[in-house]
């Protein structure tokens, strides 16, 4: 693999680099997964069912201390869970502030209500309701992002789409983004390799259309592989009894950490609700 | 045409593959192939790449069916319409296990437990028997501390031995091995042959296919040589081995340049066996 602080100036060390990154990410997250944290030790299901339970009245909550609130809950959990605050920092809490910060960037401007400051040279007006509105659209995604991010670094995958059995996700459809997210890392390698074979034998600059055509006959090889690979898959499901029906065995039974937290997690759920309506 | 039975008036064969022929489009993959396998025999089949050899394995797994010709599983026909059937596709199914060369390919679950898990699961075998077997195999594979892992995350080795695991938990009495020991590193080769060896007189049937000499006489009884999709010869695997000429026309023996002590740098063909 590219070393990361290699000079990516070309097309293909770009598109290498960004193979790897996506790996190296992945590889991020299963490792936090499996740290020795407070929701690492919860059971998926009664992770994904509170983390829901707390982003739902984060949505709806109209009042900034119930936000403030929820979002304190998210920190302390990513905390008790060995989450690093860096990683929330630049992933979640910079990107969302950035992404909702530029659709929320004219609420305070054309929100009708009480003006509480005009902007020097322009002279526009900023009204509370309008700060009031895009404070509440900031808050409430950082919250929820945070939760979800939350959510998948603390738990396998492969355990986040087993527990979405118990909000009643078909089992084929299960099965389907299981297997998905198991192929995408060997097409994401078998890219990476024919992108860096491809860069090996390669000098200098390749022009905008040579850059077209790599991207397009790269893409269409994969897509050949794709195919290869998912009619001998198939031919190895049938193998082994595939009939067109899929199972999965039940999971783990709860423990009794995991019934008090999912309690826990109704009654700050609850009472966010009720402080926030 | 080739027609070769070893040890034909014994038993009755598991399987009888009579004067079959496979086309990939205008490619003749198999052509009028005939062969016998039977019961509790480890049958190698020997073969350069292309020769036919993987193909008469997805037929013997019933994943595809001869353009001519037929194969019989136990006396009954391997048709599809057979393999479909409620009955006798689950017994085959149970009966019949397929390692694939390519690990990634067989290995298409989330973690090895649940790859391990699929086949019990399709054959809908009780929870509390899936799991004790899971545990049984994975123990005998030396691969228990694996069973939380993804996959993606192995080496090729621990991949294979996780795809043959994902067979026999299922506890065939047939085994269909497609190149075991091809791309692995010297130990984990050496495991894959362990296992092959140490299957002798277990009761089952396992037919191998591979192109490499030094393994044959180790995991076999039976030796078929396949060329351009014919068996060109059958015979126990220290017969085959010491032809030769047989093996230079098959391209199963190579040469390739080396240095001898005294210096001298020459190529010609030779194998890499062990003395006693």
């Amino acid at each position: 693999m590219a070393p990361r602080n290699r000079r990516r100036s070309g097309f293909m060390e770009r598109t290498a680099a960004s193979f790897v990154d996506a790996l190296e990410h992945t590889f991020y997250a299963e490792e936090t997964a499996r740290a020795d944290g407070l929701l690492q030790h919860l059971d998926p299901r009664v992770k994904l069912l509170g983390i829901l339970a707390l982003i739902l009245p984060a949505a709806a909550a109209r009042s900034f201390a119930v936000m403030g609130g929820l979002f304190a809950v998210a920190v302390l959990l990513a905390a008790a869970s060995h989450v690093s605050f860096g990683v929330l920092l630049r992933r979640v809490w910079i990107a969302v502030l950035l992404f909702t910060g530029v659709i929320a960037l004219p609420a305070p401007f054309v929100t009708p209500g009480h003006v509480t400051y005009h902007l020097p040279w322009l002279g526009w007006a900023i009204t509370s309701q309008g700060l009031e509105s895009a404070g509440y659209l900031v808050l409430r995604v950082e919250t929820a992002a945070t939760l979800c991010v939350l959510l998948v670094l603390t738990t396998p995958w492969n355990d986040v789409l087993k527990a979405l059995r118990v909000l009643r996700v078909p089992v084929v459809m299960v099965t389907i983004l299981g297997m998905t997210y198991r192929y995408v890392f060997l097409l994401l390698e078998a890219a990476h390799d024919m992108f860096e074979s491809r860069r090996s034998r390669m000098v200098g600059e390749l022009t905008g259309r040579e850059r077209r055509r790599v991207a397009a006959s790269s893409a269409g090889v994969l897509m050949s592989k794709t195919f290869d690979l998912s009619s001998e898959v198939y031919l190895a499901m049938q193998s082994r009894g595939f009939r067109g029906e899929v199972y999965i065995l039940d999971g783990s039974r709860m423990q009794s950490f995991d019934w008090i937290m999912l309690a826990g997690f109704t009654l700050i759920s609850a009472a966010a609700f009720w402080w926030g309506r | 045409m080739s027609s070769i039975n070893l040890n034909a008036a014994e038993q009755p064969a598991v399987y009888e593959v009579c004067d079959v022929t496979y086309r990939y489009r205008e490619v003749t993959a198999l052509d009028h192939l005939n062969l016998a396998v039977k019961p509790g025999r480890r049958v190698v089949l020997l073969g350069a790449n292309g020769s036919g050899k993987s193909t008469l394995l997805r037929i013997l797994n019933g994943l595809c069916f001869p353009d001519e010709g037929k194969v019989h599983f136990c006396g009954k026909p391997l048709t599809e319409e057979n393999i479909e059937s409620d009955g006798f596709g689950l017994e085959f199914r149970r009966r019949v296990g397929l390692v694939f060369q390519n690990p990634d390919v067989q290995l298409f679950c989330p973690t090895v437990f649940d790859e391990v898990a699929f086949g019990p699961l399709q054959l809908r075998w009780p929870d509390e028997q899936i799991r004790r077997r899971i545990s049984e195999t994975l123990g005998m594979m030396e691969i228990t501390h694996l069973k939380e892992r993804s996959p993606h995350h192995l080496s090729m080795g621990e991949k294979k031995r996780v795809a043959l695991a994902s067979v026999l938990v299922l506890d065939p009495e047939i085994l269909l091995l497609d190149e075991p020991t091809a791309a692995l590193d010297p130990k984990s080769e050496s495991h894959m042959i362990d296992f092959l060896v140490r299957s002798k007189g277990g009761g089952k049937t396992i037919v191998t296919t591979t192109h490499d000499l030094d393994i044959a006489e180790d995991i076999a009884d039976d030796c078929f040589v396949f060329h351009e999709g014919c068996i060109v010869a059958g015979a126990p695997p220290a017969e085959i081995l010491s032809d030769l000429s047989l093996l230079k026309r098959t391209d199963l023996l190579h040469s390739h340049l080396h240095v001898h002590k005294s210096g001298e740098v020459h190529a010609h063909p030779h194998l890499h066996q062990h003395q006693e």
